[in-house]
């Protein structure tokens, strides 16, 4: 399974899924969030759900000089704290910004897939399904 | 609070000098939360008695609470400062991005302090200030160009505020708005001018730290608890669904829709106007404040041909909600949903007060219908009812001031009309114009009484509208009093009232709970009490005098759903008024 976002158009930019994802951790704010929600230039054009899209063939483990992030099943990686330095090779490989930064670990954030944000978007944004398997009707 | 919260932080910024610096202010967030228990505090320390609200001694004070960046519908950011609209307590509350950005930069409140001598904005990125020159930036016709600059040229998309004013803010109107998000705003009493007075264009903040809570259990379960509430109840129908303007069809069946300056209740074109027409022939686009599944922010989208070339268009995106709707739309009689798209677009571009301007323009034509005012004054503009081309001309010259008249105009109706005459039309309250209820009197002496001459203060027209008949006026008064008191609670953490039927005070006890702050449903009633007697003190240190209160006769010559109003009652609950406010700022002393 993974995070899909089916249809972007639908968001309102009420953001939240980014302080769902961060409060997995039992805390507020955004600093942990690992989806992003932002304007496409001014809110009168909508917006972009930033997020991990679960490559099957992840450029950012490619590059992970120190394995720190395993492949997962199913698309994605995970990532394994005490295996990364923190080099960052890994957010400048992410051609669509979907690694995020946690500056009190000093390592990237990386969507699981898990699917929590899901339950917290009223708008039939963000869906958790296999890849490919559903028609989505436009 | 949790020691660990940033909350307690107060950034102070001095424009003249050109420094920052960060105080720890536990003092003021122990005992009175968040939002405006805090910034009334503020306003007070930084306030100094009798300064001119646009001089550099007026400080701007923003503030947020504790439940921003934790709970849904926290949305907001009150603002606080000296009112050039009315001269006393300015408080304006906005959505948008502002509150999350603010309390996740670090900060539980902002104090801007001076006036610098050049144009200037400031960016604010996880706490860290920087000043940059505003050059470029003023002077630039529409406040939309602004945001679109430095959006461009700052960074935290998608985590920042970006809040600025228009033209009308740099030529000091007193009823200047600060846009936020571009459709959400600080709008209400001039807060605009103050920053367009200290020569700030703009602050842009920016952050996404975390938060700390109490116990991760308990929070996840009464934040699930809150989230199924609001996502289930009918308020998020209603918000989300035609949002505020469903008012318009509502209040024109009543009988209580003030129409041409109110001089009717109800309105032929109510129809083309109501929310349904907008939101089946116009809506584009909904929009949320962060952290709110709502999602109330309608967006109309407006396609219009260039006359000199055929097939050539500009499609604009204007926001619409009920208030504007009556003032630009309702009040000047407006016949067409376009009209009144194209003159709120107008509104947003030049940075005005949507509100006060509609009311003026509302007072203009009637003025200039009874020869209270002429061409002379107008500079050749023949204002009528529904007249979209002569009110664009009259608010770019409220913005530019070319003449005189002009220049009172941008100053409100209370001022204009104090001076040409018209007084019983000019329907402002306590300085400010009148919102968009004419439902009885509850209305009226909640605009009288709130201490920001605000619908949202006390909410008179529910009382109207839930009761069957006229209340004493003693009760009326405990009534209205009560909300309001009730409503700084809500105010101080700070919540959207949309969500006041959520935020219950069991709730609002329970959420406080999870971020360390242990107030009893009576502690929280002890708080608004206080809260309130706070902004009071400062309003009759600043002379506020309920007795020299103008009430406009226009109100008693309409009649409302209840009947006509009775100006011996409306001086009865007056008095009344007096007494307990009075003795409840004795009380704090």
């Amino acid at each position: 399974m993974r995070l899909s976002v089916v249809d972007v158009e639908r968001c309102v930019g009420c953001q939240s899924c980014m302080f769902a994802c961060a409060r997995r951790y039992g805390e507020g704010g955004l600093a942990k969030t690992c989806i992003m929600v932002r304007s496409r230039g001014g809110m009168s054009r909508g917006f972009t759900v930033v997020v991990c899209r679960a490559c099957e063939d992840p450029p950012c483990a490619k590059v992970c000089p120190t394995d720190a992030l395993k492949p997962r099943k199913g698309g994605g990686i995970i990532l394994i704290p005490s295996l990364c330095i923190g080099c960052g090779h890994c957010r400048e490989e992410c051609v669509i910004g979907a690694i995020f930064w946690d500056e009190e670990s000093n390592k990237p954030l990386i969507c699981v897939h898990c699917g929590y944000c899901v339950q917290y978007c009223p708008h039939g944004v963000l869906k958790l399904e296999e890849r490919g398997v559903e028609y989505v009707e436009k | 609070m949790l020691k660990n919260d940033p909350m307690s932080n107060v950034l102070y910024i001095d424009l003249g000098k050109k420094r920052y610096w960060v105080e720890k202010r536990e003092d003021l967030f122990e005992r009175h939360i968040g939002g405006t228990g805090v910034a009334v505090k503020l306003l007070l320390e930084e306030c100094p008695e009798g300064c001119d609200p646009l001089s550099p001694e007026n400080p701007i004070i923003f503030a947020v609470g504790p439940l921003n960046g934790l709970f849904p519908l926290a949305s907001k950011t009150v603002a606080m400062f000296k009112s050039p609209h009315t001269g006393n307590l300015g408080e304006s509350h906005c959505g948008g991005r502002s509150a999350t950005a603010i309390r996740l930069t670090g900060y539980g409140a902002i104090v801007i302090k001076g006036a610098s001598d050049t144009p200037i904005y400031i960016a604010i990125h996880n706490g860290k200030v920087f000043f940059r020159n505003a050059e470029a930036l003023w002077g630039i016709r529409s406040a939309y160009t602004v945001g679109r600059i430095l959006r461009e040229r700052e960074r935290g998309s998608g985590i920042r505020t970006i809040m600025r004013i228009g033209r009308a803010g740099e030529n000091l109107v007193s009823y200047a708005c600060v846009m936020t998000e571009t459709y959400r705003h600080f709008g209400r009493l001039g807060l605009g001018a103050v920053f367009g007075s200290k020569k700030l264009k703009a602050i842009v903040i920016s952050g996404k730290s975390s938060l700390p809570v109490k116990d991760k259990a308990s929070y996840m379960k009464i934040y699930d608890g809150i989230y199924k509430l609001v996502t289930t109840s009918a308020l998020m129908k209603k918000y989300h669904d035609l949002g505020t303007p469903e008012n318009v069809m509502v209040l024109n069946r009543e009988k209580s829709l003030p129409t041409r300056n109110l001089q009717k209740t109800s309105f032929e074109y109510a129809e083309e106007l109501s929310g349904e027409n907008f939101a089946e022939n116009f809506l584009g686009r909904r929009l949320a404040c962060s952290h709110c599944p709502v999602g109330c922010i309608h967006l109309a989208a407006l396609r219009e041909p260039y006359e000199d070339e055929p097939y050539f268009y500009k499609t604009s995106m204007i926001s619409y909600d009920y208030e504007p709707i009556y003032s630009l739309g309702i009040m000047v009689g407006m016949k067409k949903a376009e009209d009144y798209l194209k003159l709120m677009d107008e509104v947003e571009s030049l940075g005005l007060d949507a509100m006060s301007s509609g009311v003026i323009l509302a007072w203009v034509t009637e003025a200039f219908e009874k020869g209270v005012i002429s061409t002379r004054e107008t500079m050749g503009v023949k204002p009528s009812w529904g007249d979209l081309e002569s009110y664009m001309k009259i608010l770019h010259f409220v913005v530019e001031q070319p003449n005189d008249f002009y220049r009172d105009l941008s100053r409100g109706v209370e001022f204009v009309s104090r001076k040409y005459g018209g007084k019983d039309f000019a329907l402002s309250f306590g300085g400010n114009e009148m919102p968009g209820y004419h439902t009885g009197p509850g209305a009226h002496v909640g605009y009288l009484i709130g201490a920001r001459h605000s619908h949202l203060d006390c909410a008179g027209y529910s009382i109207d509208r839930k009761s069957k008949g006229v209340p004493t006026p003693e009760s009326l008064i405990s009534e209205l009093i009560e909300e309001e008191i009730w409503r700084q609670v809500l105010s101080c953490l700070v919540i959207c009232f949309f969500a006041r039927s959520i935020y219950e005070p069991e709730v609002v006890t329970e959420a406080l709970e999870t971020v360390g702050f242990s107030f009893s449903q009576k502690d929280l009633k002890v708080l608004g009490k206080e809260v309130h007697g706070l902004k009071y003190k400062f309003k009759l240190r600043e002379g506020f005098k309920i007795e020299e209160l103008r009430i406009p006769k226009r109100i008693y010559e309409t009649p409302t759903p209840l009947g006509f109003i009775d100006e011996d009652y409306i001086k009865t609950a007056l008095k009344k008024a007096k007494e307990l406010i009075l003795s409840s700022v004795k009380e704090i002393g």
